[in-house]
């Protein structure tokens, strides 16, 4: 028990903390709050095995975050009719054959040199396919995505189980992850770092812009649940259902980090991070294996994402902001403890609760401020009061990740190094 | 004859300008890759934070300019450059060098930066707001419209006065630090720290005074760099990650810790840039009657949608790091 103890104690504090907000805000209220720390559990855990248990740092969460929301949204909202009634589908479906045809010549291209043609010459080759092939998708796109705006607004869904759309869009973002992978972890570990956050603006860009597929700034709601919605079992049983759905999933992602964490990987993966060096000489593939946590947990990322998104019903690009979704749980996984599973859903849920807490706070404090100042100052607030007040948020977050790392660079949970006897 | 003109407008000086932006900024960053060893996340808000700094300067003193003949944005510049100099060594101090003297990783460095990036989000749009800010709300900006002296061109070459500046500026700052890299003590003591920081160790150099020197030329340069930016088009708050980003691959492009291979490789992404979202079928156009009929032109014929720019320096730095990590000038990669 008292090895424990820590655990104990702090888990505690967060439970008594929500009692308290449960009587102040009610059932309805803090069980949205608890749903959604559950899936930034989950989104966070996807990041402790990157950071913790191999320390490869993703700045692009947002990135993974959107593309398995996306992918949950176009698997699970109700088929469009006016969609699939129209000439689209014929037309997208020879798109997708044309893309197929590309993606087949440029494999055959990269393969060229099992017939004799020397390195230099594929490469070139590459390069023009590439650049043809871009033109050809983009002029073939853009009036398919132009009759699917005019016809019937955007694509719509495929009205799949929800579900399948979760494990979707995991399997998505950890598709991504690979190809990014692949480019940077040979490399210094600045560049992955780089790298993912660009991609993820680009990847809320692309969302944002394409319309035809995301109804962009628009907007899709509502989105389906897994379990029954609000609409036919009323506001506090279904959260309550969807929130015994996201902690069942919390805890069964738990159980089985937390056996691959003891388990001969989970150490092989400790010496890589550790000692790249000394790990690759004892024959140890480390890009690969890096390569490996970096997918798995994008893919958790993702599915986490995925998650989060359903559970708002509704998808909106621009909701998506570095700062809530890559920043945030970063705060997590750096204050509860990187490499540390139950420091990772601690993190989640006590930092969500202050996120979600210090909007009012902010305003109200902000509000008392611009009060007594033009009182006694006779200083005249900005009529930006509330949006600027609330970037206020955007530097305690920062301030917590700087502080963090100078006075407590192991989190309030840290690793539990395991005793060798 | 016109269309080549709106060419010239619209790559050619366009890429120019948005590129010494971006190797202006680039320069720091490979400095501090290369010196300091990371990527210094906390760059692209230095640059907003030196442009928020000129500003506060030039309604301190909004009488100056007139009297110089020149935008006040930029006779104050030299004032914001020391403020966000300062600024860099305080952060440095503050955040950065405990962090260094316990030993650690490069990584855990990036993520303080991304840390500092976020407070100084926080604090210039708490007290600037995130409305968009111009430097131009009683002064007017000189227009200069260059005639060509063709008979068929009837349109002008358009360059603004602050986008002379910034030519002016970026040229003087890049002399300047050559002069300061080759001539100096500290210079060749930076480039050696560069090379190799344990072979610069035994040798007696002096790592905190690199270190500060390091800083004061990367606050300076972003300062420049954001000023600049500023005085060009308007002070975006928001812009952050979407500069930082080019900058980044800018100064990967060049190669890690050399700061003309930045120079190269900010021009390189800002005319990839400019050329990604030109419309070229204003180009194409008047040779529509020598093109097979059933070619059609269409209205816009750009590489890349305009919102789509950020995918340009993506696409450069991903085919860098999978084509030659060190960049185009041998940087370092580890």
């Amino acid at each position: 028990m008292t090895e424990y103890r820590r655990e104990i104690v702090l888990f505690a504090i967060v439970g008594i903390v929500v009692m308290i907000i449960l009587g102040i805000f009610g059932q309805a209220y803090t069980l949205r709050m608890l749903v959604e720390a559950t899936c930034f559990a989950i989104i966070a855990l996807g990041l402790t095995i990157q950071w913790g248990y191999a320390g490869l740092f993703n700045a692009g969460i947002m990135g993974f975050v959107a593309v398995g929301g996306f992918i949950t949204m176009f698997l699970s909202f109700p088929i469009n009719d006016s969609f699939w009634q129209s000439d689209a589908p014929r037309s997208l479906a020879l798109f997708a054959l044309l893309v197929a045809t590309i993606a087949l010549v440029l494999f055959g291209l990269s393969q060229m040199h099992r017939i004799g043609i020397s390195q230099r010459v594929k490469t070139a080759l590459i390069l023009v396919a590439l650049v043809f092939a871009f033109f050809i998708f983009n002029s073939n796109l853009d009036p398919i995505a132009r009759m699917i705006e005019k016809e019937a607004g955007f694509i719509g869904g495929l009205g799949l189980p929800v579900f399948v759309g979760w494990i979707v869009g995991g399997i998505a973002a950890a598709f991504v992850a690979y190809w990014i992978g692949r480019a940077c972890l040979g490399l210094r570990s600045d560049y992955l770092a780089i790298a993912t956050l660009g991609f993820a603006e680009i990847i809320k860009h692309i969302l944002k812009n394409a319309d035809w597929l995301t109804r962009g700034t628009l907007t899709v709601s509502p989105l389906p649940w897994p379990v029954p919605t609000p609409n036919e079992l009323g506001f506090i049983t279904a959260r309550a259902a969807y929130l015994s759905l996201t902690a069942v999933l919390v805890a069964v992602i738990f159980v089985l980090l937390q056996r691959a964490y003891q388990a001969p990987w989970g150490r092989m993966m400790r010496a890589i991070r550790d000692n790249d060096i000394a790990a690759e000489a004892m024959g140890k593939n480390v890009n690969l294996r890096r390569l490996q946590i970096f997918v798995l947990g994008s893919g958790l990322i993702g599915f986490g994402g995925a998650a989060l998104v359903s559970f708002n019903r509704i998808f909106d690009p621009s909701g998506f902001t570095p700062l809530k979704h890559t920043f945030l749980i970063w705060v997590m996984v750096l204050l509860g403890g990187a490499g540390n599973n139950a420091g990772a859903i601690f993190g989640a849920i006590a930092v969500y609760i202050i996120w979600v807490m210090s909007e009012p706070l902010t305003l109200f404090v902000f509000d008392y401020a611009a009060h007594y100042g033009s009182l006694l100052f006779g200083w005249e607030p900005p009529a930006d009061l509330t949006t600027r007040a609330l970037q206020s948020r955007v530097f305690v977050i920062g301030l917590t990740i700087t502080l963090t790392l100078r006075f407590a660079p192991q989190g309030l949970l840290p690793e539990r190094r395991i005793k060798v006897s | 004859m016109n269309e080549l003109i709106f060419f010239i407008n619209k790559v050619v000086l366009s890429g120019a300008i948005i590129g010494c932006i971006y190797a202006l900024g680039a320069i720091g960053i490979t400095l501090i890759f290369g010196i300091l060893r990371f990527a210094h996340f906390a760059h692209a808000d230095l640059m907003t934070t030196g442009a928020f700094f000129a500003l506060i300067f030039a309604s301190l003193l909004s009488g100056v300019g007139p009297i110089a003949g020149l935008p006040t944005g930029f006779v104050v510049l030299p004032l914001a450059a020391a403020a966000t100099a300062l600024l860099a060594i305080g952060l440095d101090r503050m955040f950065y060098r405990p962090l260094r003297a316990r030993n650690i990783k490069p990584i855990l460095l990036l993520v303080a930066s991304l840390g500092v990036t976020l407070m100084l989000q926080g604090i210039t749009r708490l007290f600037a707001g995130t409305s968009i800010r111009t430097f131009f709300t009683s002064e007017k900006k000189d227009i200069f419209r260059i005639d060509v002296p063709f008979d068929l061109a009837t349109r002008n070459i358009v360059i603004t006065e602050p986008q002379v500046l910034l030519f002016v500026t970026t040229i003087v700052s890049i002399f300047c630090l050559h002069q300061f890299l080759t001539r100096t003590r500290l210079g060749k003591a930076m480039r050696a720290m560069a090379d190799n920081a344990n072979l610069a160790l035994v040798s007696g150099i002096n790592t905190d005074t690199v270190v500060s020197a390091t800083w004061i030329i990367a606050g300076v340069l972003a300062a420049a760099g954001g000023v600049l930016l500023a005085l060009d088009v308007a002070l975006k708050p928001d812009l952050s990650f979407n500069i930082l980003l080019p900058i980044f691959a800018a100064a990967i492009v060049g190669g890690v810790g050399r700061p003309y291979g930045a120079i190269a490789g900010g021009l390189l992404v800002g005319f990839s840039e400019a050329l990604a979202v030109f419309n070229w079928s204003l180009l194409i156009r008047p040779f529509a009657d020598f093109l097979p009929a059933w070619i059609e032109i269409p209205t816009r014929l750009s590489i890349v949608p305009t919102e789509y720019k950020l995918i340009v320096p993506f696409v450069i730095l991903i085919a860098v790091l999978l084509w030659r990590p060190t960049g185009i000038f041998r940087g370092q990669i580890t």
